[in-house]
């Protein structure tokens, strides 16, 4: 419950105003909370005069807390490859492990894995736990659900990391919820507090405001990651490690989906959650040629092409591009947006961009407001002549 | 087949802006609205109903505002209407909302399949429907884009991936959490509409669906919000002056220092 000190409260008004959730309002000079409070905190945090206090019902632990030891990631491996995000993982979990002067461990399911597991060794992991079977050849959430729960139960580390990917994001709040652990989604921070619990910090209300999550009674502690914000560890070929193979039960194999088939696309690859630089283009691009301008200049960066939802609505481009509240949130190092206005929706999946440069005709678009670099000008001609230089500077 | 569709009223961020001098949340006449995931899970329900026939619920946990988005569900096309709503719920993280969320589908008797969207505009976490398929023993996928068929007790269906897509068979009783491309949400008819005034919505609490006090709201949530900060602001916005030309070449000389 949130609790109002009506003799501390003021009446400033300030909590009603940034509440996102219009669950305080300043009622003859007291706040006043209604029944859609999540119990958030902003509010306490922005008050002034400390008039607001969130009332949380002492909890305890419900575990042993002290029977929980390292630091662990899970290494996503499909289609032949390790995800690009298992070894950022293995680098943000290294300095964890590290801080708590712990190991890292990295679990490995898949089929035909290889040397693999060598690979994990080398960019930080100190045991890998591999499980290699044709029933996890194909992602499917209740074998790989079931096999880390396990595993957890077995070995308790402490600190259980994921990449918040499609698979990651799929079947982690499976293991979580089995083993009444705190799960934390798209984490873009990790780092360990004074009283060594993990601080995972995540966008929140579309990348609006930032929160900070805990969970002080539960183990383990559960994160998905997102992609392209950890820095991978190093290759450390000299690094050695120890590889567990383990042999799971038929029955936690087993599965009530059945994978018919796993197609790669080229039309759903665009990759853009993993892609350092991407070109987006929206509205004015004024149709699907303007395209073709986005797409070269994608090409000529190695950067994959998003779009707005207008230019997705308007035929223009495939869904699987779009950026933004329904579509996809993205990070790369360099976000170019061409003929993008900048309404909140596409903000939220792309402000936490490093370098954001944005090319627009309207000086007041608000997407100028998030950019790095902005050019105010007509697309169509400041993207030939970038494209040329850019070519004049690679001749 | 008994299909439960969940949904979540949700802030529209339409009307949120962010005020970039205080880089704080401007919520001036945002309006609460399904959230729009949720609308293609509903979209979903009534259309394998109409279909292979059964019922639809519209079935949603949150305040006692959330009625009126659940009449808005009945006017789209579901026979009923479920809101779990107690204060006690307040401050739910996903781990508790699975929860709650479980106990009611068991307090209406269960059901063959639960539509979910692939996640909440608001928190964004995706977790809620996979924990739910959990707690619930049902068989899931996320991320479904097409509902190809049921047959011989199953779905066959389209899951999207990062790099692709998988076809799967999944076994009922099963549930799915859809992205928008599943289908394109219909508008309410007139006479959804006539219906959805004089429908009946159905309240639970957490006495009804009986709930474990200990598993619910704030203390129920293994997750606790440690604080919440205002993201940094880019105050080292640089407009590029000069001509078409000059601008191009500065953007070049900058993608180049980039990368």
């Amino acid at each position: 419950m949130l609790k109002i000190d009506a003799e501390k409260c003021i009446g400033c008004g300030v909590c009603e105003a940034q509440c996102a959730f219009g669950a305080i309002e300043v009622v003859a000079g007291v706040a006043v909370v209604n029944d859609k409070c999540t119990l958030c905190g902003t509010c306490v945090d922005n008050c002034e005069v400390g008039a607001l206090a969130i009332d949380a019902a002492a909890q305890g632990a419900t575990v042993d807390l002290a029977a929980y030891a390292g630091v662990w990631v899970f290494a996503e491996y499909r289609h032949g490859a390790l995800a690009p995000v298992a070894l950022e993982l293995l680098g943000v979990g290294r300095k964890i492990a590290d801080r708590k002067g712990v190991s890292l461990s990295a679990v490995l399911l898949g089929d035909g894995l290889a040397n693999q597991a060598a690979t994990l060794i080398a960019h930080g992991a100190d045991t890998v736990y591999q499980v290699e079977s044709p029933a996890l050849g194909n992602f499917n959430d209740e074998p790989y659900a079931n096999i880390l729960e396990d595993l957890i139960r077995e070995h308790k580390p402490e600190i259980v990391l994921a990449g918040a990917t499609a698979i990651g994001r799929s079947f982690i709040p499976k293991v979580a919820t089995a083993l009444g652990a705190g799960l934390t989604a798209d984490c873009t921070d990790l780092d360990v507090g004074e009283d060594g619990n993990l601080l995972q910090t995540r966008p929140a209300f579309g990348g609006n405001i930032m929160a900070t999550i805990v969970c002080p009674d539960t183990r383990p502690q559960m994160a998905t990651v997102r992609p392209l914000v950890m820095k991978a560890a190093a290759w450390d070929g000299s690094r050695t490690g120890r590889v567990v193979e383990l042999d799971p039960k038929h029955q936690r194999l087993a599965s009530r989906v059945e994978v018919l088939s796993s197609v790669l696309s080229d039309q759903d690859r665009v990759n853009l959650s993993e892609a350092n630089i991407v070109v987006a283009g929206g509205r004015g691009l004024d149709n699907e040629k303007g395209f073709a301008l986005i797409r070269e200049l994608a090409d000529l960066l190695g950067g994959a092409v998003a779009a707005s939802r207008a230019a997705v609505d308007a035929g223009w481009i495939g869904y699987p591009h779009q950026v933004g509240q329904t579509g996809k949130t993205v990070a790369p190092k360099v976000y170019i947006c061409c003929g993008i206005s900048g309404a909140i929706q596409h903000l939220v999946g792309m402000r936490s961009a490093e370098t954001i440069i944005a090319i627009n005709k309207d000086p007041n678009a608000p997407i100028f407001d998030v950019a790095t670099y902005g050019v105010v000008g007509d697309l169509f001609e400041v993207l030939p002549k970038l494209i040329d230089s850019l070519r004049a500077q690679k001749a | 087949m008994k299909i439960v569709c969940c949904l979540k009223q949700v802030p529209d961020a339409k009307n949120v802006r962010l005020d970039p001098k205080t880089n704080t949340l401007s919520r001036e006449g945002v309006q609460s609205i399904m959230n729009p995931y949720d609308r293609h899970a509903l979209e979903e329900g009534v259309r394998l109903k109409e279909k292979y026939g059964g019922t639809v619920v519209a079935l949603s946990m949150g305040p006692p505002q959330a009625e009126e988005m659940l009449r808005e569900a009945i006017a789209c096309g579901a026979d009923e209407a479920v809101l779990v709503s107690d204060r006690a719920f307040a401050g739910s993280d996903t781990w508790a909302t699975t929860y709650t969320l479980t106990m009611a589908i068991k307090a209406i008797d269960g059901c063959d399949l639960v539509l979910c969207g692939k996640q909440a505009i608001d928190g964004d976490t995706a977790q809620v429907g996979p924990g739910l398929a959990h707690r619930l023993d049902f068989a899931y996928a996320s991320y479904v884009r097409k509902v190809h068929s049921i047959q011989d007790n199953a779905l066959l269906l389209q899951r999207m991936m990062d790099d692709g897509y998988d076809e799967l068979k999944v076994a009922l009783p099963a549930l799915l959490t859809v992205v928008k491309e599943i289908n394109e949400p219909r508008v309410p008819s007139l006479k959804g509409k006539m219906r959805a005034k004089k429908a009946e919505v159905r309240r639970l609490d957490a006495a009804a669906i009986g709930a474990d006090p200990a598993c619910l709201g704030l203390a129920g949530s293994p997750t606790k919000v440690f604080k919440v900060f205002a993201p940094e602001l880019r105050g080292d916005r640089t407009m590029l002056a000069g001509t078409v030309h000059e601008q191009a070449s500065q953007l070049a000389a900058i993608l180049h220092s980039l990368q």
